[in-house]
């Protein structure tokens, strides 16, 4: 009898595993429907399936800081303006944009819009939503974006007011927008999610309205989002209420989240994804020779740098002629034509060409290894030093990942060649590595950077101080600040702009950072997929794209 | 039996307990933290930031608070997902990961038994040989690469399965083999050690001796003592399926709970960190308290009150 | 048919053949030893797992090429006279990269297989002999770390101590001894109460002698079997956390390592997944079949 028993208890534990797996899985088998887009050639399907790699960390415009929430949002979401297919900003929710004389007051005249919902847009929803990133009480980690702003510092840092703040909506349909100094990106600003609008009287009611997809998820862009399945897929579908309507031909816009190159690359190779590699996701580099032969690879430059940081306040680093040694021995060319294969842009500047075209020269020639002796001697000379081989090992710090490791086993290699210096790798995990480098604890530390807007201030602003925000070099000079604060306050585009180049002439000469190469986007996409606009900072719009 | 039961739960509790205190310091003490990112903040912003999610309090008063949350079941926010709270991630990464790994579980369980029976029972023919190159092969090639070899060859080749996601039970097929072929391969061995070792015992051979048939022996007698290894392994098993889930999980774009093990660390989103491994310990736990009040039923040998003196 | 007496010889007794035993005696493992050798598939195991330390050992003298120097120039070469299994994406010698992977996984494998064998059988034997209250802290505090997620446990070390190979193997016998522990302790559990240890006990014989002589070695096949399957794991959670991003710092190779780099060549260089896949599957197919063997062959029973 207990047997019997126990043989019924053994079997009774297998049968419930058995029907738990099968009553969960009628849960996600049923309701979803076969997208097959195999359809006939006459009317092709205007269904979009991309990859964005993870979850968005937010779709609250307020509170979203990083790439993968800006590629939600931009499709969703229309700010005063957009980046046109041209890379100008140009007027979308906006539709008259007056400048004061002294560029310092902006005022906007939106057009007749409605989100998603039916309620209008109004200014009263842009004036909501900049203020209620700078209120200190929402945590808002992207606030400092809208720090050009009259107040807005003030009020987000210091207890200011948030009345205090240079936005004011006149009425429902004219926005003034009064700025601390003359901005000549401000346009290009207000296409950024941080400015984008909320609609008020949602949020006002409901403050987790960004939290999910439905009722309260109202947007004003060219799609609206139906479904937010968290860490799988974000559905959108074309919003028959965008006032521009007429343009968007994609009906419906699939973002699936899946964090590995190669899966992306066989899910596009086998027809599951219209698109795969940047900006959305990443192609997997060995890839990169193969789909360049075959002619499938497509390559755009974007306004981003990969450098190696030097810890300026000691060590062997602390010396100019040793850093400018170490900056003229590596051949960026032979890492860009082999470890990288992505067509990247040797840096020998900081600033992308996109805004200084003269960079794509650079300050001095790539691989100058004789020049690169001499420095290393007078350096030597310097720290009292005969020969290389006296010299420390230096440090060579990035964070764990396959790519930097190759590039800095390559530059080690370069190094060691070239100079006779020798070099010690080493990795940690990113947020130990972070830490490390923001307190300075290195000696030569790989970061990159990715403009948030079009000028070349977003380059160079990070090394204004040796302290905070993001120098990490300990690297200061007076005549750099002045030419940088001169520069904020200059109305004229040419006189700004010759100083922001001096600018980055005198930070060139003493090299507190060893610029590597340029960034590019490496994508391949369906070929009857097109107009799908890619920016010059990798942002990507949907908006006019549609399949042929 | 209730009062075993009882004690147990207890120290279940008591582990729980330790398993929070411990995770709880070690993330304290690794570098970095929730809002360590490579364009740095205002310092005014973060402490803001710190001030809000409580990161500003005493250490002691944050690990009490916690404490405090766990026991209402609330694991609090995410830092790094805004829109979701640790709770949210849990109630929609789980159930995907649950049925991931009870398919993986059945086929593991089933095809091992299978295996491992046949292997038994023709011992040192050429059918154990077979079984057992089958199951040392399922043990002997890396999960994360049988999952590329079958993404590759099945799917993106010969593309009989869809490549990734996790959409519809076609996709389950694939991410499901590649999850289970070492636990199958363990079960199999497992079960014909254990199978060889109850065939030689002195009652199968009485049994024979009554002139029962091989299949009874063989279901009747063998079989049963033989699952006892195989049931004692569903525990770990179990455990190890669910969180080893996470290579799988990645090659196969599947959102499970698996993804945010690993992410969370990097992420240094305490909360996360914390309510993952909070969730996984009960899981565990619990497994290994089932397995062992299963094994005390199959096995009448194994007193569950665990031997008072005087037996 | 008569038979008379006269056919039969007296011989008489002799001491020494009367004492004599007709099959030669044989120690315990010489015994082990030839039941093993019958089994042709652990034999095999044995070879090849012989082969594979032999080219662990002297597999990077072999060829000319070192195992860390990079030359851009020569990147994914197929396998040829020149380089025998290929070259990597940095135009390193694959050969000699998966020997030098050979011994640092093997190294990994075996090195946390004896921490767990070590640790799990004091404590199993201890825990489980003693009974009573010792076993109940010790099989608690046992079970406080088993329930502590394993891969999280391995991960949350490896950021806190930093990455390496010191790191790496404490991460993983932190809590691998453990089921060796359990295994122990189930053992020698159900032994103790055995006629032969309770008799042992009765003639007077100490705990020591007890466990030494009696419980351990009748523990021997289970063992010995999750022995050969902690191994395998050891290489196999190397290669999960290179998989990860927290593997080995390079130039430093290991199968894992070299596993993972050439994942996403599976379609353009297939070599460079092919030899490390092909290795560590080996290694533990051989590693396997070997402790299968020996479990057969410790294992009286079987005895034919």
């Amino acid at each position: 009898m207990k047997k019997r028993l126990s043989i019924f208890f053994s079997m009774l534990l297998v049968l419930s595993m058995f029907l738990a797996a099968c009553g969960g899985k009628g849960d996600t088998g049923s309701g979803e429907k076969g997208g097959d887009k195999d359809a006939g050639k006459s009317d092709v399907p205007q269904e979009l399936s991309v990859n964005i790699n993870t979850e968005p960390p937010s779709l609250h415009p307020g509170l979203a800081k990083d790439a993968t929430s800006g590629t939600v949002l931009r499709q969703t979401f229309e700010g005063l303006t957009r980046i046109g297919e041209d890379g100008q900003p140009h007027e979308a929710a906006a539709e008259k944009i007056d400048i004061s004389e002294d560029q310092k007051v902006y005022t906007f005249t939106l057009r007749d819009a409605t989100w998603s919902n039916g309620d209008p847009v109004t200014a009263k929803d842009f004036e909501y939503a900049w203020k209620w990133a700078l209120d200190p009480n929402n945590q808002s980690e992207y606030a400092y974006q809208l720090y050009y702003i009259q107040g807005a510092e003030d009020a987000n840092l210091n207890g200011g007011s948030l009345d205090a703040v240079g936005v004011v909506a006149k009425d429902d349909k004219t926005l003034e927008v009064t700025l601390a100094n003359p901005t000549p990106f401000f346009l290009e600003l207000t296409a950024f999610y941080t400015y984008l609008p909320i609609n008020s009287k949602i949020a006002e009611a409901n403050p987790d309205w960004a939290n999910d997809a439905g009722e309260n998820y109202t947007s004003n862009g060219p799609f609206v989002m139906t479904e937010w399945s968290h860490s799988d897929k974000i559905l959108l579908e074309k919003n028959e209420k965008y006032w521009d309507a007429d343009t968007v031909k994609l009906t419906n816009i699939e973002m699936i989240m899946i964090n590995d190159p190669n899966t992306e690359l066989s899910m596009f190779d086998n027809g599951e994804l219209d698109w795969a590699g940047a900006p959305t996701g990443a192609l997997p580099t060995d890839a990169m020779q193969a789909l360049k032969d075959e002619g499938r690879l497509v390559t755009k430059s974007i306004a981003g740098i990969y450098n190696y940081k030097f810890n300026t306040t000691e060590g062997p680093t602390a010396n100019v002629n040793i850093r400018k040694a170490l900056a003229h021995a590596i051949n960026r060319q032979e890492v860009i034509d082999n470890i990288l294969q992505g067509e990247q842009l040797p840096a020998m500047g900081i600033v992308p060409p996109s805004m200084f075209p003269e960079n794509e020269k650079g300050y001095f020639p790539d691989n100058d290894v004789e020049k690169a002796k001499e420095f290393l001697q007078k350096g030597l000379e310097e720290l009292g030093y005969k020969e290389a081989s006296e010299l420390p090992a230096i440090v060579l710090s990035y964070n764990t990942s396959e790519a930097h490791q190759k590039i800095a086993q390559a530059i080690q290699d370069m190094w060691k060649k070239n100079l006779g210096i020798e070099v010690t790798l080493e990795n940690q995990e990113w947020a130990v590595y972070l830490d490390k480098v923001h307190s300075l604890d290195y000696q030569v530390a790989r970061m990159g950077w990715l403009g948030d807007f079009n000028d070349a201030i977003n380059f160079l602003e990070m090394y204004r101080d040796a302290e905070g925000g993001n120098n990490d070099t300990g690297w200061e000079s007076k005549e750099f600040q002045d030419l940088l604060a001169k520069s904020a306050t200059e109305g004229d585009h040419d006189a700004r702009q010759q100083m922001l180049k001096d600018a980055e002439a005198i930070f060139m000469e003493d090299m507190p950072v060893l610029p590597i190469y340029f960034y590019t986007n490496n994508w391949v996409q369906a070929e009857n997929l097109k107009d799908v606009v890619v920016s010059g900072l990798g942002d990507v719009q949907y908006k006019w794209a549609h399949f042929e | 039996m209730a009062k075993y039961i009882g004690k147990r739960l207890l120290y279940m509790l008591i582990s729980l307990w330790l398993i929070i205190t411990a995770t709880f310091f070690f993330m304290r003490i690794a570098p970095g933290n929730p809002f360590t990112s490579e364009k740095q903040l205002p310092p005014e912003i973060e402490a803001n930031l710190n001030a809000h999610y409580g990161l500003d309090k005493p250490w002691y008063a944050q690990y009490g608070d916690y404490l405090l949350k766990v026991v209402k079941w609330d694991f609090g926010p995410s830092f790094k997902y805004k829109s979701q709270t640790v709770n949210d991630l849990i109630s929609e990464g789980f159930p995907v990961s649950f049925i991931l790994g009870m398919e993986a579980i059945l086929l593991a369980v089933a095809f091992g038994l299978i295996l491992g029976i046949i292997a038994a029972l023709k011992h040192n023919k050429w059918q154990d040989y077979t079984a057992m190159i089958i199951a040392v092969a399922g043990i002997s090639v890396p999960s994360f690469i049988m999952a590329t070899f079958l993404q590759y060859f099945l799917a993106i080749k010969m593309g009989i399965f869809p490549v990734a996601r996790f959409e519809t039970f076609m996709h389950t097929i694939l991410p499901a083999l590649a999850l289970a072929s070492t636990p199958m391969a363990f079960i199999a061995r497992l079960t014909r050690s254990s199978m060889l070792e109850v065939m030689s015992n002195d009652y199968i051979k009485t049994a024979k001796a009554k002139g029962l048939s091989q299949g009874v022996i063989t279901v009747k007698h063998a079989i049963r003592n033989a699952l006892l290894p195989v049931v004692t392994y569903m525990g770990p098993l179990t455990a190890g399926i669910l969180t080893g889930s996470f290579v799988i999980e990645r090659i196969f774009g599947i959102p499970g709970l698996g993804a945010h093990f690993v992410t969370s660390i990097t992420n240094r989103d305490y909360t996360v960190i914390m309510g993952v491994t909070v969730f996984y310990s009960i899981i565990l736990l619990a497994s290994i308290l089932l397995v062992d009040i299963a094994y005390g039923i199959i096995d009448p040998r194994i007193k569950l009150a665990g031997g008072k003196k005087g037996e | 048919m008569q038979i008379s007496k006269d056919k039969f010889q007296l011989v008489g007794t002799k001491i020494s053949e009367a004492e004599k035993i007709s099959k030669p005696s044989l120690s315990f493992w010489k015994d082990v030893f030839i039941r093993f050798r019958k089994n042709k598939l652990a034999m095999f195991g044995l070879v090849l797992l012989a082969i594979l330390i032999f080219m662990a050992i002297f597999g990077p003298y072999m060829t000319e090429y070192d195992y860390a120097t990079n030359d851009l120039t020569n990147k994914n070469q197929e396998p040829s006279s020149e380089h025998w299994f290929g070259t990597d994406d940095l135009g390193r010698d694959v050969f000699a990269r998966t020997w030098e992977g050979a011994r640092i996984s093997i190294f990994i494998g075996v090195a946390a297989a004896l921490i767990d064998l070590f640790i799990g059988v004091l404590w199993g034997g201890i825990s489980g002999y003693k009974g009573g209250r010792t076993d109940e802290m010790m099989m608690r505090f046992a079970d406080v770390l088993y329930g502590v997620p394993y891969l999280l446990l391995v991960i949350l070390l490896m950021v806190v101590l930093g990455q390496g190979l010191g790191t790496m193997i404490l991460a993983m016998t932190i809590t691998g001894w453990i089921n060796m522990a359990r295994i122990v302790r189930g053992q020698v559990l159900s032994l103790k109460s055995q006629e032969y240890v309770l008799a042992a006990k009765t003639l007077g014989a100490n705990t020591s002698r007890i466990m030494a002589k009696h419980l351990i070695p009748n523990s021997m096949a289970p063992i010995l079997v999750t022995m050969t399957l902690t191994i395998p794991n050891a290489i196999f959670t190397e290669a999960f956390l290179s998989f990860i991003g927290l593997g080995l710092t390079p130039p430093l190779a290991s199968w894992g390592t070299m596993a993972n780099d050439g994942l996403p060549a599976i379609r353009y260089y297939p070599w460079r997944l092919f030899f490390p896949a092909i290795f560590i599957s080996l290694t533990i197919f051989a590693f396997n079949v070997v402790g299968d063997g020996l479990r057969d062959a410790l294992d009286p029973r079987l005895r034919k």
